[in-house]
Order: structure tokens, then C-alpha cells, then sequence
């Protein structure tokens, strides 16, 4: 019979684990106990020999479930990754044989922790399946961009040379984007000495001729319908007709808006035309045809020009930007050779400054080029600009250390780039979750002033990506850039932070790089980052649910839509697997094929409990398995010694915690319980951004459950450990151990 | 002998720092087959020897456990250490790499279980703390790495420290018969991510790297600064082991400069106000610069360390340091630019945040590549198939260089994809 189950354990005898523990007696355990059909011992299970046994046995005997003892679940993986069935493992060598001394008065409760993790090990796979993929989606391979500037032609470029159809959406009648107004742009190539020829137009030309790519002019996303694989696009004309098209992934590449240099009174923006932002001196190079560029105001050449650097930028004055443009110091370097260009060497351009940044190969060479074409760069931070028939810039020269002014026939603000980010469809939950006054008085303006929705996406949470900081969307901005929130969709380019023109191309290019992959991904059924490759996903019990919609508020991926009911539309392609909605179900009515409130609890329940008089505790770990449990790995290997009355559960993330795995714990007799998960403050560490910071929220609330148990607050708690914290994990653990001597055992015991 | 399968589809990944680890799982996750050459005997490249990221203060090895566990959950992408690719012929869609593997003496049956390391005795310098303490002629790199792979000292074959590792295997993993292997094969696109070194520190003469004890490196800083580190986290200085009190940072040691490294290299700044948060408020910490360049977000880090007591700033490249011979401590010499002051300042410990230059030299490339006066990949068509990812093509910072390598993963695919679809 295809659906017949077939239980097979496997217990390594290597690595010491024969010689510290009864291998035979595991094999009892595993068959008696955990109800294994068979069991074998290996000497070395994870040699070419042993795992072909195992994968004999699968062959040949049809197991279906395989139960390894052995070492941790992060060691040898390679070998033991058996696709074809479910696999739990037991870790007995770095969570028993490593953490136990090896001395006669130990062996017994060494050789105790190691039964418990066979019957917890068989328990789980009692009640796990193989994950398959549900087939939710085919492979759709068109890929729709979002904004039509440098950063949207260069993923719609390199997606469609990849051989991936693209649908190019763009706002206005052209594409382009900002750039299209440049005169020139900051050089991309070595060796990086002069202003270079603007690639729009490039760029524009190779988008027409390919047929790969369909344009849409004058276009907006009104609806965004679906996940990843099988989105459904509707894109209107400005005209009104509308047309829908069928999409695997997109990259959102709607740009930046120049900072509204209205907010700079005090540099004469607004009363003098001669005072001009970094973006509009553009129009004026281009204006001047290749003659000399002219000031506004009576059209008379310039002879003298000075850049204003970080104006309302780098400053946390009201209305002022508190990041730095990342490009405008290039920016104005770039601008000064305009002058030198086309109004001739002795035309004086001034850069004002602070720190200049420049970095890079590229960045160092063009300030090089800057210097060696005579632009003057002197560290003055600007105060004032006084209009008149000649401007004067009053400043402090950081240098000589004095007030000083200097006249010039044109002033240009070096202004900062705003994200054209849609509304953050957490703009209520960051008024709600305020600390100070102040916060939330911003969040409340944010809320307020959001701008129009981009991709009108129909998701429970919102119609946008999230915001991270400063209107600039989601990203984790150190090791993994493309970690969206919303999968299957990619912000690229100055939206995601500042960034110059080469950067955005890149990023452009990373971007549609990771479209691609989810649409891929999506049609076998995979994981996206960082459960990459996971088959397995959410479903729920739909008689039991209440329709209470904590799952569909709670994710952290927006995956989780609601019917007309109220009832949970899962999303296979959205979701992350990270299993909080599974943590914030009241009714336990969610689970994963092989992750659910079963696998972990039939582990609870199905550690050895001693009696109170045994003297023997058990404490309970509850490990994210990214960081705390690495952290306790590496501990092993450290030789670190932990408590031999603790159990240790990996989770996927602690916002998979079901509260009901901490109720039922104290019910059946843990004398303590120890909740390992990420930090979860601004500079959060959870992989699932705020997984850990839900499980937090919600153990606030588990001093009901000991108090109605009558049980000491003591007994529970819940810890940020990062994957370094090697000394510390396991501290934590034998202070609970401590703990529970102090006050005594649970009296809740068999 | 190591077998690689591979074929025109196949892309080659050539470094496996966090920009080689990246193009290549990003390309393996597309449904592409990968194969990634490393040098080291580990994955990860010099990220698992920092202490922390900017501007999250958090931890790279919790990057570094996912990417590890992705790569070891991905069967499209075969790793193989200790190998450098000595060779690269052909044109893009169809090269032949040639690869030097060195021996580790150490199969994959190893457990990592770590018997092999509590008998050998020789020691030797640890180059994953830069020289600073010590390890074994058996080792584990590190405790996170990737394969969890002993490795022996080829200083130890043929010595008894070598006989008593294999005697002490009990999983038949020691082979001290390994002999250095040389192999072929096909690649359709080649992502060149070999990424960066420190500068020479040795070579910034008026520093005195070379004759003062107290004056280190930022990467060096970098190990002390960590837990798992040479001297157990606490920042000591190296010649007499007292605590310091007061550490002094050197900006652009070696960058920005016409007799060392013509570039920025983007990242020190940054590093050095990381490092700022490092000691004790107590300690006191001068920073000695040309410019700050906090890019971005970054500014609000740049902030943050700027308000702290115990931080000054000072406009200036330093001149010279010289050793107080009664204290050991380095004097900094030269002048603070704004308002043109002398000085002769006296720090515990000067670290000199130290410029990033491509590990591979100009001339050593074993194929035909467009570089730049800085010894960088230029973005050039006429490379063909072979991509430059992350450090190897500018000084970039993490996250750019991961942004890179995923950019870099696609054009790489792109090659393949052509040759798929012509290959029918």
C-alpha cells in the first residue's frame, strides 16, 4: 500500500556514543518505547556503509520514517539528507555525550538524557509526514518591473537576457526615470576621470528593440492579486482601459524623489532663482546646449559656483533628512567639471564640505579627477546664503576655524534622495508600538501623509512592501539584501536606499536575479530565504478554527489572506515556513506536515517524567534553531558542560512557540522552562524579523498560566541568545537548573 | 581523486567568502549546477574572522550558520576546499578550469569528533587570528566550519604528531598519503569572487607595524575584540598584556594614499566606529581622520559614536608613531587640520584601520581580464563569461558585496541559459 507507514530508527555507536552510552538499550528504547519497527546500530552511521544501509532499508523495505541517533541535526547533513521520506534526529552527540562529563556518578543521568531524546526523536516522527509540494503554482516566468528609470531597465535588461519575459510598467509617457534629464552622469568605468555620456537613451533603444520585454507607458499597478508563480497584474492606462496579466515575480524599482529644497530658507531656496538644488542644475547644463551654463535669474554666465554639501541631509534639524544620499558628494565633484567644462577652467567652482565622502575605487579616482581639474574642496559647513545681484555664502572654515563668506554667481544645495516608497502597511503598528511621545507622534504624521499605494497589493496586510527606516523599504542591509517581506517581490534601487547609478544597476540585477528564483521556486513548491528549499507548509483544521485572525494579523510576510468568512488563505509561495501563525493559533488548528503543535508537544510529553521524589527535574529548552541552537552546538564542541535535566527542542523560529506547549509542559511536570530566541529590538536578529519579537509578546502573558497553576514565575523564562553567546546558552540553562533546586520541583508530577 | 561533474551549464564559482558563498547558493537555488573552488580548507572567507557587523552590531556568523545550512542542503552546488584555480581557458559558454587541490589529509569521514587534535602536540601560529595565538597541527579551523572537516599541518606528515592523528581516527579519515591533485573541467560562466586581503601593514613605514608592539592591525583588532578570539575577548595590548585605556585609530592606513592604495577603501571608516563601541566606555578612543565616510544609514551609526563621551575625532592623517620606550606606548605625531595644532599624542594602542586590496595580484590572474589601476575587475564585455563578484571588483562592504554577487549570479546564469537553449 503506497500510504503505509514504516518506522525505522538508527542509532550510531561512533564519535564515543557506543562507548559513553548502552547502545543496546537505546535500541530498546527506540522500538519499545518509541515504537520503531525496527532498529539498527551502526558503528559509523554516517560513513558511505551506513547510509547506504539506511537508504537500503528505504528502498528495499519501504520505510517511510527514519529516526537517526547520532550527532547533532547540523552535522553531516550531506549525508543524511534522505529526500524521500520524513527524517527526525536525535542528538546525542553534541546534546549528551559532549555536554556530560565522563565520570562513573554521571553515567546513569547521561545515559537517562540520551533515552529521552530516542522516545522525543520517535514521538516527532510519530506524528510527521513527508512534506510535498502542494502544486499551488506552475511556473509562470514573467517577470513584471516596476518603475521605468535606470534601476527598472536594468532588471527588465538582464531578466529578459536571461530568457525570462518582462512586462516594464512605468507612471509616465517615457522611460528613463530621473536620469533621463541629465546632462551627464558620474563615470562607471576606470579610469573614472571625467563626467560620462548619460546611458538612458542606450538603455531605452535596446528595451524597444527587445522583443522580450512589453512596455507600458502612462501605466500604474491598480491590483496585484496572488503570491509568487500565479500573481495576477492588473495594469492601467492613464487613458482608463485596463489589461491583466499574469506574472511568476516582480521587482519594484519606482525610485526617489529629490529632497524639497523649500525646507532650506536659510540657503535662499525659494527667494533667489540663482539658489538650485543638485537635480535641477541638470536642466541648466542640458539647457545650455554645450555653451556656457547661465545663472536663472538674468541669464548671465556663470563665473563662479558654489556647492552647499548636505544640505538638509546628515541633520536631524526638523525636516531635514537624517541619512546621507550615499551619491551627492560625486554628484557635486561631477557638477564642478560641468563648469570647468562648458564655462571654461577659470570658472571658480567651490565644494563646501564636511566630510567628503567618496569611497571606492571609482569614488577616490573622480575626487582625484575633481582636484586635478582645479575644483576648489574646502571643509566649511554653510550657514546662510544671502540673495543679491551676487550671492554670498557665509560659512565656518573648519581649516582656519573662523566665520568667513564667499561670493559666488550661483549657489547649488547638494540635497539628499527620498524613497518613492508606497504607504507602509505598518505605519499603525509603529503609532501603536511607540515607546515616547515623539515616536509616536511621527509614526501618527507618517500614518497620516502616506503617499499612494504602488502595487496595490491585495494582502491582508497591506497594499505595499514594508518600510525598514526613513521611507526606504524593507531590507536587511547586511548579509541577506533581498530578504523581503512580501516574497516574490524585490525592491531595487534608490527605493531600498540611497544609492548611486551603479549601485542601482547592480542592485537591479540582483533583484531580478532574485525574481527569477522565486518564480522558479515557486512552481516546485520551494522555500524562499532562508527555509530555502523547505516543501513543507501551512495548512489548518478548518472545524476548529474560530476565525480569530491572530495568524493572518501575526505573520511576519504578510502570506496569510482571509476568505469572505474570516477563515485563513495560506499562500504557499508567500510563506516563509518560519511556523509563527502555528504559534499564535489559540486553537492549534495549523500545522506543517512535519512541524506542527503535535511534533513538538508528543516531544514534551514523551520525555521520561520521574516522580517528585526522584529528585531528578526536567527542564525544558525551547531553541531557535538558527542562533540558540548553534550556540549550543558549538558549546558541545567547546566541551561547556549543560545540566543533565534538560531537554532540548529546536523550533523554527520562537514565534513558532504555541503558548499550549508551555501550558501543557508545566502540566505534565517540567520543573522549568528555557525560551531561546533572537534579539528582537531595532537591530533585530530574527530571521523572520519578527518572529521572536511575537513569541516575547506573547510569553508576556504566560504568568496567567502560572499563576492559575500556582506556580512560581521563576519557572519560565525567555531569553534573546545570539549564536556566539557559546558560554552563555548554556549558563542560562544550568541557572534554570539552579532555580528550580531553589524552589523546589514541580508538584505536578505523574 | 576528487571528480567533479560538470558541463557547459555548470557555472564556476572562484572564492567562497560571503561574496563567492552568495553568487553560488543564489545560482544553485535558480535550479544551476555550481561548482565553488575555496582556498581555505572552510567556507565563508574573512567574514567568519570579524567580531561584528556594522552598524547592527550583530554577530556574522548568524549569516554565516544559514548560508552554511543552504549549502549544505543544496545538492546543485559541490564545494571543494583547499583548491585554487590555476587555469581558466576558453570562451564564455564553453571554459575548461583547471584547479590545484592541496592535500588536507583529512577524508570525509571525518566526524569532526576532534580526536585527532587532542594527541598531536605541534602548534603552530593560528592564521584565523592573524598569527596571534595558537593551534594545533590537527585543527578545526573554527568552531562553525564549513565542512566540519579536520585538517592536518602539512608541517606534521612525516613526524609522529602525524602517525599518533591517524592512530587516534577512529573513523579511518586520516590519509597521509593525500598527495596535492590536479583537475579538469567544463564551465559555461565563471564568477571570479576571490575578494580581498589587508594591506601590508608593514609597508606604512612611519607607522611602525613592524617595530611596535602596541600598534596592530584593525583586522587583528578584530580577533582580540572576539570571545572566541586569541586573548579571550578582552583588548589587551600585545606587548606587555595589560588592559588598555586608551586606543587610538588610525583612517586610511595605507588608503587614499599615491605610495600605497590609490582607493577608499569604503569600509574602514565604518569599521573603526564598530570598533569605537568595542572597549569600555571607560577606555578612552581617538579617531584620526580625513574624512568620515558614513554612507547612507550608516550616518546614524556615525552619530551615535560621535555622542559617546569617551570618542574624540581628530582631522588628520597621522604623520608618524613612535614607541615611548619606557611605557611601550605608541606616540602619534603629526597635526590636527583643523586649526592647524601639533601633536604628540600617547594611546595604550594604536590600531591602524587598514586598507583593503585585491587578494589576487594584477599579474596572477591565470585568465585574460579587464583590470583597473587599483588592481580591481572592470565591468568589461570583453571578459566574457567570467563575472567579478563582490571585493574583487571594488573595496565594498558586506552588504554591497552580497548585492554584487547576487547581480553576478545572473549574469552568470544568463551564459548558461544561452547555452542551454542552443544546446536544445
Amino acid at each position: 500500500m503506497a500510504d503505509e507507514k514504516k518506522f525505522a530508527g538508527y542509532v550510531c555507536t561512533g564519535c564515543g556514543l557506543g562507548e559513553r552510552l548502552d547502545a543496546g538499550q537505546l535500541e530498546t528504547t527506540a522500538t519499545r518505547d518509541g515504537k520503531m519497527q525496527s532498529c539498527k546500530q551502526h558503528e559509523m552511521l554516517c560513513s558511505a556503509e551506513g547510509v547506504q544501509m539506511i537508504k537500503d532499508d528505504i528502498a528495499n523495505d519501504g520505510v517511510t520514517h527514519v529516526m537517526i541517533a547520532a550527532c547533532s541535526r547540523r552535522a553531516k547533513v550531506e549525508a543524511f539528507n534522505f529526500t524521500d521520506v520524513a527524517l527526525t534526529r536525535a542528538n546525542l552527540r553534541e546534546g549528551v555525550i559532549w555536554v556530560r562529563p565522563d565520570t562513573d556518578e554521571n553515567s546513569e543521568t547521561t545515559q537517562e538524557m540520551a533515552d529521552d531524546y530516542i522516545r522525543m526523536a520517535c514521538a516527532e516522527l510519530k506524528s510527521m509526514k513527508k512534506p510535498t509540494a502542494s502544486g499551488e503554482q506552475a511556473l509562470n516566468k514573467n517577470i513584471l518591473v516596476v518603475g521605468g528609470g535606470v534601476t527598472g531597465m536594468t532588471a527588465a535588461i538582464e531578466a529578459s537576457a536571461a530568457g525570462y519575459p518582462v512586462h516594464l510598467v512605468e507612471k509616465s509617457g517615457a522611460l528613463g526615470g530621473a536620469v533621463a534629464g541629465y546632462y551627464k552622469v558620474i563615470p562607471t568605468r576606470s579610469p573614472y576621470a571625467e563626467p560620462a555620456e548619460n546611458p538612458v537613451p542606450a538603455m531605452v533603444k535596446q528595451i524597444e528593440e527587445d522583443s522580450n520585454i512589453t512596455v507600458y507607458l502612462n501605466s500604474t499597478i491598480a491590483k496585484t492579486d496572488g503570491a509568487p508563480g500565479r500573481f495576477e497584474v492588473e495594469i492601467a492606462t492613464e487613458s482608463g482601459s485596463s489589461q491583466t496579466v499574469s506574472i511568476g515575480a516582480m521587482v519594484q524599482a519606482s525610485g526617489w524623489k529629490p529632497y524639497d529644497a523649500n525646507n532650506l530658507p536659510e540657503f535662499a531656496y525659494g527667494k533667489t532663482p540663482d539658489v538650485v538644488t543638485n537635480h535641477e542644475l541638470e536642466a541648466l547644463a542640458v539647457a545650455a546646449n554645450g555653451g556656457p551654463i547661465k545663472r536663472p535669474s538674468d541669464g548671465k554666465e556663470v563665473k563662479s559656483v558654489c556647492f552647499i554639501q548636505n544640505a538638509g541631509q546628515c541633520s536631524t534639524k526638523e525636516g531635514h533628512l537624517s541619512y546621507f544620499s550615499g551619491v551627492t558628494d560625486l554628484v557635486s565633484i561631477k557638477q564642478a567639471m560641468y563648469f570647468k567644462e562648458l564655462n571654461g577652467s577659470d570658472c571658480d567652482t567651490t565644494i563646501l564640505f564636511d566630510n567628503l565622502r567618496t569611497p571606492g575605487a571609482g569614488g577616490e579616482d573622480f575626487y582625484r579627477a575633481g582636484q586635478n581639474a582645479m575644483v576648489t574642496f574646502s571643509k566649511g559647513i554653510a550657514s546662510e546664503v544671502v540673495p543679491g545681484d551676487s550671492l554670498s555664502v557665509k560659512f565656518e572654515d573648519k581649516i582656519l576655524n573662523e566665520q568667513t563668506e564667499m561670493a559666488c554667481d550661483l549657489v547649488v544645495l547638494a540635497t539628499g534622495m527620498v524613497a518613492n516608497s508606497g504607504p507602509d502597511p505598518y505605519a499603525q503598528l509603529m503609532v501603536d508600538e511607540a515607546e515616547d511621545e515623539e515616536t509616536k507622534a511621527k509614526a501618527q504624521a507618517a500614518l497620516e501623509n502616506a503617499p499612494p499605494s504602488i502595487l496595490n497589493l491585495q494582502y491582508r496586510q497591506g497594499t505595499d512592501l514594508p518600510h525598514l527606516k526613513n521611507g526606504f523599504t524593507d531590507s536587511h542591509f547586511i548579509c541577506f539584501p533581498y530578504e523581503s517581506r512580501r516574497t516574490g517581490i524585490y525592491a531595487a534601487g534608490p527605493l531600498r536606499r540611497p544609492m548611486d547609478m551603479q549601485q542601482a544597476r547592480d542592485d537591479a540585477t540582483g533583484a531580478a536575479l532574485k525574481a527569477i528564483q522565486a518564480a522558479e521556486n515557486a512552481a516546485l513548491g520551494r522555500a524562499a530565504h532562508p527555509r530555502s528549499g523547505d516543501l513543507s507548509f501551512p495548512s489548518f483544521r478548518k472545524e476548529g478554527c474560530t476565525q480569530c485572525k491572530r495568524c493572518t494579523v501575526e505573520c511576519p510576510f504578510g502570506a496569510i489572506n482571509e476568505d469572505a468568512e474570516g477563515y485563513p488563505m495560506y499562500n504557499e509561495s508567500r510563506c516563509r515556513r518560519c511556523g509563527t501563525c502555528m504559534g499564535a493559533c489559540p486553537v492549534r488548528v495549523i500545522s506543517f506536515e512535519n512541524y506542527s503543535v503535535e511534533t513538538v508537544n508528543q516531544q514534551i510529553k514523551n520525555c521520561d517524567m520521574p516522580d517528585e521524589f526522584d529528585e531528578k527535574p526536567r527542564i525544558l529548552v525551547l531553541a531557535c534553531e538558527n542562533d540558540a541552537y548553534p550556540a549550543l552546538d558549538q558549546a558541545a564542541q567547546a566541551g561547556v558542560e549543560i545540566n543533565p535535566w534538560a531537554r532540548v527542542v529546536p523550533v523554527r523560529c520562537l514565534g513558532s512557540v504555541s503558548l499550549s506547549w508551555v501550558t501543557d509542559a508545566l502540566n505534565s511536570g517540567y520543573d522549568g522552562i528555557v525560551m531561546m530566541g533572537c534579539r528582537r529590538d531595532d537591530d533585530y536578529q530574527c530571521h523572520f524579523v519578527r518572529g521572536s519579537a511575537m513569541a516575547a509578546e506573547r510569553m508576556s502573558k504566560v504568568g496567567d498560566t502560572l499563576d492559575s497553576l500556582n506556580l512560581e514565575p521563576e519557572r519560565v523564562q525567555l531569553y534573546e541568545v545570539a549564536i556566539t553567546d557559546v558560554e552563555r546558552a548554556p549558563k542560562l540553562i544550568n541557572d534554570m537548573a539552579e532555580t528550580v533546586e531553589k524552589i523546589g520541583m514541580s508538584p505536578f508530577k505523574f | 581523486m576528487t571528480e567533479v561533474i560538470a558541463t557547459n551549464e555548470t557555472i564556476l564559482v572562484v572564492g567562497g567568502g560571503i561574496s563567492g558563498m552568495t553568487a553560488a547558493l543564489e545560482a544553485a537555488e535558480t535550479g544551476k549546477q555550481v561548482v565553488l573552488v575555496e582556498k581555505r580548507p572552510y567556507v565563508g572567507g574573512r567574514v567568519t574572522q570579524l567580531y561584528k557587523y556594522f552598524p547592527k552590531l550583530c554577530f556574522p556568523t548568524c549569516g554565516l550558520e544559514i548560508n552554511q545550512r543552504r549549502a549544505k542542503m543544496n545538492p546543485n552546488l559541490h564545494i571543494i576546499t583547499m583548491a585554487e584555480v590555476t587555469d581558466l581557458q576558453g570562451e564564455a559558454g564553453n571554459y575548461t578550469a583547471t584547479v590545484k587541490i592541496s592535500p588536507r589529509y583529512v577524508n570525509e569521514n571525518c566526524t569532526g569528533c576532534g580526536d585527532c587534535a587532542k594527541v598531536v602536540e605541534a602548534e603552530f601560529d593560528n592564521d584565523f587570528d592573524y598569527g596571534m595565538g595558537k593551534r594545533k597541527g590537527a585543527y578545526l579551523p573554527h568552531r562553525m566550519a564549513h565542512p566540519q572537516r579536520y585538517v592536518l599541518d602539512p608541517a606534521i606528515i612525516g613526524t609522529d604528531d602525524a602517525q599518533k592523528a591517524k592512530e587516534a581516527c577512529k573513523v579511518n579519515a586520516i590519509d597521509l598519503d593525500m598527495q596535492e591533485e590536479t583537475i579538469e573541467f567544463k564551465a559555461g560562466a565563471v564568477i571570479w569572487a576571490t575578494g580581498w586581503r589587508p594591506y601590508d601593514a608593514n609597508k606604512i613605514q612611519p607607522y611602525g607595524y613592524d617595530r611596535i608592539a602596541n600598534v596592530i592591525t584593525s583586522v587583528e583588532f578584530e580577533r582580540m575584540a572576539d570571545p572566541n578570539g586569541p586573548t579571550g575577548g578582552k583588548l589587551v595590548r600585545p606587548s606587555d598584556g595589560k588592559e588598555v585605556k586608551s586606543v587610538a585609530f588610525i583612517q586610511c592606513a595605507g588608503s587614499r594614499d599615491k605610495n600605497h592604495l590609490l582607493h577608499c577603501s569604503r569600509i574602514c571608516c565604518m569599521a573603526s566606529l564598530k570598533q569605537a563601541t568595542y572597549p569600555a566606555d571607560e577606555v578612552d578612543i581617538s579617531i584620526y581622520y580625513i574624512d568620515i565616510r558614513a554612507i547612507d544609514r550608516f550616518e546614524d551609526f556615525y552619530q551615535k559614536v560621535k555622542a559617546k563621551e569617551n570618542v574624540k575625532f581628530i582631522k588628520s592623517k597621522v604623520a608618524s608613531i613612535v614607541e615611548n620606550k619606557e611605557t611601550g606606548s605608541p606616540v602619534l605625531h603629526g597635526v590636527d587640520t583643523e586649526g592647524y595644532n601639533r601633536y604628540a599624542d600617547e594611546h595604550d594602542l594604536v590600531v591602524l584601520a587598514i586598507g583593503m586590496e585585491p587578494s589576487v595580484d594584477k599579474n596572477s590572474f591565470p585568465v585574460e581580464i579587464a583590470i583597473n589601476e587599483e588592481g580591481f575587475i572592470e565591468p568589461a564585455p570583453e571578459n566574457g563569461g567570467v563575472f567579478a563578484a563582490g571585493c574583487s571588483s571594488d573595496a565594498l562592504d558586506v552588504n554591497r558585496a552580497v548585492q554584487h554577487a547576487t547581480g553576478a549570479a545572473l549574469r552568470a546564469i544568463q551564459v548558461v541559459n544561452r547555452v542551454a537553449a542552443s544546446e536544445g
